[in-house]
């Protein structure tokens, strides 16, 4: 019966003689297998005189022999040193203090190195307002650089050092009388600007101009204008009551960035009291996130509120803000000297302003008296250089640290740069100016270099090489001490400038191990500082006008966390460090708000598998187009304005998986950071990787948030209440004995790991996140793979927008949900962002449960809890059945999807000999198929218990350290043993504000959380 | 019965070996004797008494001088002919004083040394200084070794096969008896069946395995056992794989622990020094060789010439080593031509796992041979242990740990003894076999 049945393949059938049928009757396969792509043309097939049999005897044999090689182990040669350096010892890391000052970032770091490589950066605690921000923490990475120049060049010809020198002193001698500029980021370094001088003084033709590639130029105008010397007014947030900053983004790269230390240590509440920030801005920055209110005003309002609260007329500005306004100058004026106003406005009288208000009210949060120094460029030299080039005018450029052919807005100026008669850039990489420029220099990295800097008047540091230089590089300064005839190294030089100009009798050699140095001492001012009426022309107003053109947009340039001025750009931990705000790795991208998008036509969906994609625009000002920009709907964004960042688009000297992003530096007009622009939407769709697809909280309590008022008067209970459960129809705390599944493990001996993370003082930064990448070996994926969500960072900092106008208004509505209708409209208006939202970020790693999900679902016990209290995991042990990672509430485990080292397909710094050296030796390089997550940096605390058994000694509080911890910079994650009554760790636990991430699943974690307290009160 | 003839060969053969081994031997001892003769009735020139001498040379001489070659100091044999007896104590007791005095032979002599110092021994008495020199004039021992090697080769050799010939030569006295037995069964029968005598025929029976074929269940048994057999097997045989136990590869230089640790007794942490301190034991960088082998340019200890561990061969890996290092012995100076020396590493962790040597070394106070065995025997490094991971676990298991005296151990041991009620905890009691403590 059954093989009477016929069946049908496909309709077809039903048709007779129907010709598909036919043809898939005589072939089995539709489309022709094309044999010959894989085993040769036919030909070569049957030439062979390899038979079938023969064929699969030899494969046999193969398989054979290979699985019998495999059982024999490989032979593993070791080399010691001939002559072993004192200080080495391997296996145990030699750390040196150091200073980086790379004319967009300075910082005084500590150098960890392990036989003789640099492997990591961390915080050198001996500095005071030292901030190692993400891209400082990333440094070390880009010192193994594979794309880096290994020899200076002249023409197309690799030269050695003895000709370069001598070829450009010969060509400086004939230039004689012809004018040569010598472009230079902002050194900050005494030494090295003592040094140019006496340059200068033997080639007077040569005159000497600081560019910073992001211009401070404004402010250090306003400053120069009203005390007399160049340099930008110094703020500590630590003084201050009430902090108003009007397009400043202080948290971020303002002004050198670096104020965050100082600026949390107000921000938690002590005492019941905190200071309170307004801030005016445009775009979404970390500063107007960690605000307590926030107002979002298009640049050209911006001014207007500059001038009201400084004074000036309310006029002009739009209904809402000129309340706002009325109400920080009411609270401003009720600090007194309390109180402080900032700015990043690209405008002198802006900045002039802000000055005055803050000299004149008394403010205690500024310091005139020590300038920062850290970014001295002059905008209106800076253009006359580059018209000066255009022109022929000028001719010879030597550029050293910056890279105009990629940054000048000028759009003939690299055919100009061509036809210098001198052209020599001193350059890491072969960047866009120096592929262009006669003669390369190839400097070294800081890390393997002499130097110096002052940050601030009166705080130096050091820079000391932690390593011998990787190539044939020479520092600028060494050219420069041969060029000028001096055969003097420039350790010599720097130690005879330090010892009888600085140090004032105090040790050379402690200054050098302690890497910073404080002094009062006066140094002669060596720079040439531009003299005031050069100021003028950035004075006009032009980009802070309304912009009155059809279709019509501020645009404000900015640099992103990741990113900076672009420097990095091939450095593979920061392009896929995501953004804190957007959350989008991997790009730069124009910010814009919803109702500007809407009205454009601008879009921005989750396609099936999460990832994100947008539509692109163009933006254009007069001539210039940048075209085809990705946009991002950004939350908070000032209707009429949008953002965009510099630094990406860079093309010259960087892999092609690092060549991200659009240039926006042709829009970086007059080096201002605001411009009147037009934006149309332009064709195709963007891809982006962005790593967070929820953006609000729903309502419910992942980030606990009170106000300080409620904070201040009512009880922990109603403000940080504990979640309840029902037992026998009676509630109890989750914690309770009772409602527990498991007993619990004594862990009252020994020692027992907690990690505190306090909401109120992180602000976004990622400082940790990279130091974890660092620390830990975390591998980089690349977009396609972030963008499946497979990123494998251990420690992810969480951002969260507000539904409605606050956090407490978005927990209100869900709580007032009821019936069907209601849920099903409402819920859904929770997932949107609002206009202006309120917004909290909160790293999160593994909370090393007690109680873990993780690990009783593991069929292979390769995750197990420890008595100290991490939750291990066991790469070995793991076959990868991510059982773990589907049982994880806090979704924290990462798996390894493929084989992230030596793999072609991810061609990131794990795939060359060269990258790998930042490779830590204490923490395995995990395989495919294997999961993986934080450890809280057990390779770390197991150090520190080793050490203190072998001096037999007990540990004192503080000594135990996580990466993120010891990277953290405004001390928000602690980390320590809470069986130590004394430890803060044991204090912060014990804290009102603390609680658990998703307390109610009742996983008991080891990671807890401050309550974020917002100072909401208006005055 | 033709083969008769030969039964006596097997035992005049190894008579004649045993005559032959014994004529070599006793050249080989006579050769020594002679050697060890010269050197005991060499003349003592001077009035010195040459074995006091001799102590006294090691324990303040050698160190910078040898007798027969430049050491850090120029060679001493003979110096009592180049320069005066009273002009050598006064330059013994202090040279640098008497440089300063002026005296032109001694400014000479300073000179001639690239002005190095020669350290002051103002207690060595004139006797002293005469029993030295004494010693300085023993002469310079013949090269014994090369002909030992050379005569005695033949007679050494005899020595180990001896009792493989003496084997081999049972093994064919017994095949021949199984072949006469069987020829004289095989003659018996013939006899037997000419004369008519009958004798028992055993009844054909199935062979044996067509038996075995047919029961079913003695297969079953049988094949059941073999699995269980080969199961059993493959296991232990895969167990092994990756387990490196007794690897004693061949290394660039033939470095002898037995000389150093063994004959010497080097302290293991003087050359190891990173094991105290670090995860690492470390190999030893060149220089710290050198801080001996500066002096020590040949092999003067025992040899086994057996295995071919002569005086000559030693020397030559020292040899090896100052090529290594750049050392010039002519002129007792580094070249500066390093050519780095590539170790075979013999101890093998897998990645995945960590090992700290200073946790064991120094807080625990494990000796290195607990896990490295008799290294002080050890001609040829080998891996001792299997390094498996059962072997940690079993050691953590059963070791207490050694807390006295440590102060970071004080609080957390009061309260863990409490908890278990014992006194002495084992490592795996104070967490030693958690996972992460390994892995990580």
């Amino acid at each position: 019966m059954a093989s009477n049945k016929k069946y049908w393949k496909s309709v077809e059938e039903l048709k007779e003689n129907s010709s598909i049928v036919e043809t898939l009757k005589q072939n089995e396969f539709v489309e022709e297998i094309p044999t010959d792509d894989f085993l040769g043309d036919k030909e070569t097939l049957e030439a062979s005189s390899t038979t079938r049999r023969d064929f699969l005897k030899y494969v046999g044999f193969t398989t054979a022999a290979a699985s019998l090689a495999a059982c024999e182990g490989p032979v593993i040669k070791s080399i010691p040193y001939v002559v072993a350096p004192d200080e080495i010892v391997p296996g145990v890391a030699n750390y040196y203090a150091s200073s980086i000052g790379d004319g967009f970032d300075f910082a005084n770091v500590l150098v960890k190195t392990r036989e003789g490589r640099p492997i990591k950066i961390e915080r050198n605690d001996l500095a005071r307002n030292n901030e190692v921000n993400a891209r400082v923490q990333a440094s070390v990475l880009s010192l193994y650089d594979k794309n880096r120049l290994m020899a200076p060049r002249v023409g197309e010809e690799e030269v050695n050092w003895e000709d370069f020198d001598a070829g450009v002193v010969a060509t400086l001698s004939q230039m004689t009388g012809k004018d040569v500029v010598l472009l230079t980021q902002t050194f900050a370094s005494p030494t090295t600007s003592k040094l140019i001088q006496e340059f200068i003084t033997q080639f007077p033709h040569v005159r000497h101009v600081i560019y910073d590639t992001v211009s401070s130029s404004e402010a250090a105008d306003a400053y120069q204008a009203k005390y007399g010397s160049r340099g930008l007014a110094d703020y500590d947030f630590s003084k201050a009551d009430v902090i108003v900053s009007v397009g400043a983004d202080f948290l971020g790269d303002w002004q050198g960035g670096g104020y965050s230390p100082d600026y949390i240590e107000n921000r938690v509440p002590k005492n019941g009291k905190m200071s309170r920030h307004i801030q005016f801005e445009a775009n979404m920055t970390l500063s107007g996130a960690n605000a307590d209110k926030r107002v979002p005003v298009k640049p050209s309002d911006q001014k207007k509120i500059v001038m009201a609260l400084t004074g000036g007329s309310m006029s002009g500005l739009p209904e809402g803000v000129a309340e706002a306004v009325r109400a920080a100058k009411a609270e401003l004026d009720r600090a007194g000297n309390k109180g402080v106003i900032v700015t990043g406005l690209p405008d002198v009288a802006a900045q002039a302003a802000v000055l005055n208000y803050n000299e004149s009210s008394g403010s205690m949060a500024m310091d005139t008296d020590k300038p920062r120094l850290t970014s001295m460029g002059n905008t209106a030299e800076v253009t006359a250089v580059m018209n000066g080039v255009v022109s022929g005018s000028i001719k010879g450029l030597i550029t050293v640290g910056v890279d105009p052919v990629y940054s000048f807005p000028h759009p003939s100026f690299a055919d100009a740069y061509k036809n210098l008669e001198l052209s020599l850039a001193f350059a890491m990489k072969e960047d866009a100016t120096a592929s262009l420029a006669k003669m390369v220099a190839a400097t070294p990295h800081y890390l393997e270099s002499w130097g110096d800097i002052q940050t601030k008047k009166g705080n130096f540091g050091l820079t000391q090489p932690a390593i011998r230089p990787l190539f044939n590089t020479k520092q600028f300064q060494e050219c420069l001490l041969k060029w000028s005839g001096n055969d003097k190294p420039y350790y010599d030089y720097l130690r005879e400038n330090w010892e009888t100009n600085i140090l004032a009798g105090a040790s050379w050699n402690k200054a050098v191990q302690d890497g910073v140095f404080e002094s009062d001492v006066e140094l002669e001012v060596l720079e040439t500082t531009p003299a005031l009426n050069t100021l003028e022309s950035s004075t006009s107003e032009g980009a802070l006008s309304a912009n009155s053109q059809e279709g019509g947009m501020e645009l404000i340039l900015y640099t992103k966390t990741s990113m900076g001025d672009g420097q990095q750009a091939n450095n593979p931990w920061l392009q896929e460090m995501p953004d804190p705000i957007t959350r989008a790795a991997w790009d730069n991208y124009v910010t814009m708000s919803a109702s500007d998008a809407e009205a454009m036509g601008i879009e921005n969906f989750n396609v099936a598998n999460g990832a994100l994609n947008g539509s692109y625009v163009n933006v254009s000002m007069g001539d210039v187009t940048v075209e085809n920009v990705p946009v991002i709907i950004q939350p908070g964004q000032a209707k009429g304005s949008i953002g965009l960042a510099l630094g990406y688009g860079k093309t010259a000297a960087i892999q092609s998986e690092m060549q991200t992003g659009v240039n926006a530096f042709p829009l970086y007009n007059n080096f201002k950071a605001v411009q009147n622009v037009s934006v149309a939407k332009a064709n195709g769709i963007h891809e982006f990787a962005c790593v967070q697809l929820q953006n609000t909280m729903m309502g419910r309590d992942i980030i606990r948030e009170t106000t300080l008022e409620i904070f201040n008067t009512k009880d922990a209970t109603e403000w940080n209440a504990m979640p309840m459960v029902s037992k026998d129809h009676m509630e109890i705390p989750v914690t309770s004995p009772d409602a527990d599944l498991w007993d619990s493990f004594d862990r009252s001996v020994g020692h027992h790991f907690n990690l505190s993370i306090d909401l109120n003082a992180c602000t976004g930064c990622g400082a940790c996140v990279i130091a974890c990448n660092a620390e830990n070996n975390v591998p980089v994926v690349g977009k396609t793979e972030i963008r499946k969500s497979r990123s494998m960072h251990w420690l992810r900092i969480d951002r969260y927008y507000s539904s409605q106008e606050s956090f407490a208004v978005d927990l209100d509505k869900k709580e007032n949900i009821s019936g069907l209708g209601s849920s099903l409209s409402e819920f859904g208006e929770l997932e949107q962002a609002s206009e202006n939202p309120q917004v909290a970020f909160q790293p999160v790693m593994c909370q090393h449960c007690n109680h873990a999900p993780c690990e009783t679902v593991c069929p292979v016990a390769a995750t197990s809890h420890g008595r100290q209290g991490q939750n291990h995991m066991a790469y070995n042990r793991c076959v990868g059945t991510r059982y773990c990672a589907n049982n994880c509430p806090y979704k924290v485990r990462r798996f390894n999807w493929f084989l992230y080292a030596e793999n072609d397909e991810f061609d990131y710094h794990m795939n060359n000999d060269l990258g790998r050296m930042v490779l830590n030796p204490d923490v395995v390089v995990r395989s495919r198929g294997v999961m993986e997550k934080c450890s809280m940096c057990i390779q770390m605390t197991q150090k520190t218990i080793l050490d203190a058994k072998r001096d037999g000694r007990p540990i004192k509080d503080g000594e135990f350290k996580t990466a993120c911890s010891s990277a953290c910079n405004t001390g928000a994650i602690v980390f320590g043993d809470v069986n130590d009554h004394d430890s803060e760790v044991y204090k912060k636990k014990h804290d009102d504000r603390m609680y658990h991430l998703l307390e109610a699943v009742g996983t008991k974690p080891n990671v807890m959380y401050q309550t974020q307290v917002r100072n909401t009160k208006e005055a | 019965m033709i083969k008769v003839k030969f039964r006596n060969l097997p035992t005049q053969l190894s008579l004649l070996l045993l005559a032959l081994l014994l004529t070599f031997s006793t050249t080989t001892y006579a050769q020594e004797d002679m050697a060890a003769a010269t050197t005991e009735t060499a003349p003592a020139a001077g009035e010195g008494d040459a074995a006091a001498g001799k102590t006294l040379f090691n324990a303040n001489c050698a160190a910078c001088h040898k007798l027969y070659k430049k050491g850090v100091g120029p060679a001493l044999f003979g110096v009592g002919d180049k320069y005066d007896k009273e002009w050598l104590y006064k330059w013994i007791r202090n040279s640098q004083d008497f440089i300063k005095s002026g005296d032109p032979q001694a400014i000479a002599v300073f000179e001639a040394n690239n002005q190095s110092v020669m350290t002051a021994f103002p207690a060595l008495s004139d006797t002293d200084i005469d029993n030295i020199i004494a010693y300085t004039y023993t002469p310079k021992p013949e090269p014994t070794v090369a002909v030992t090697g050379a005569t005695g080769g033949g007679g050494g050799e005899g020595n180990g096969p001896t009792n493989n010939i003496i084997l081999a030569a049972l093994a064919l006295i017994f095949l021949l008896l199984v072949v006469m037995l069987v020829l004289v069964n095989k003659t018996l029968r013939r006899i037997a069946e000419a004369n008519g005598v009958e004798y028992e025929v055993s009844e054909k029976r199935p062979p044996i395995w067509k038996a075995f074929v047919q029961n079913q269940f003695l297969v079953f048994v049988t094949s059941i056992f073999l699995l269980l057999a080969s199961g059993y097997f493959a296991y232990g045989w895969m167990m092994q794989v990756g387990v490196d136990q007794g690897y004693a590869p061949v290394q660039p230089i033939h470095y002898s622990h037995k000389i150093h640790a063994g004959d010497n007794l080097i302290d293991c942490n003087y050359c190891h020094s990173s094991a105290r301190k670090s995860k690492h034991s470390g190999i030893p960088s060149l220089n710290v060789c050198m801080n001996c082998h500066k002096m020590i340019s040949e092999y003067n200890g025992e040899e086994d010439v057996e295995k071919g561990y002569t005086k000559e061969f030693y020397t030559n890996e020292i040899k090896k080593l100052y090529d290594a290092v750049g050392w010039d012995e002519n002129t007792q100076s580094y070249t500066g031509e390093e050519k780095p020396v590539k170790w075979v590493r013999i101890h093998n962790l897998p990645d995945f796992a960590y090992f700290n040597h200073s946790q064991h070394v120094t807080v625990a106070g494990i000796a290195c041979q607990t896990c490295h065995g008799p290294v002080e025997e050890m001609e040829i490094m080998s891996q001792f242990s299997p390094l498996t991971m059962g072997w940690c676990i079993t050691c953590h298991r059963e070791t207490n740990v050694d807390l006295k005296g440590n102060e970071y151990y004080k609080k957390i041991h009061e309260e863990l003894s409490k908890k278990y009620g014992v006194d002495q905890l084992t490592i795996a009691q104070m967490g030693g076999l958690e996972c992460g403590k390994c892995h990580y």
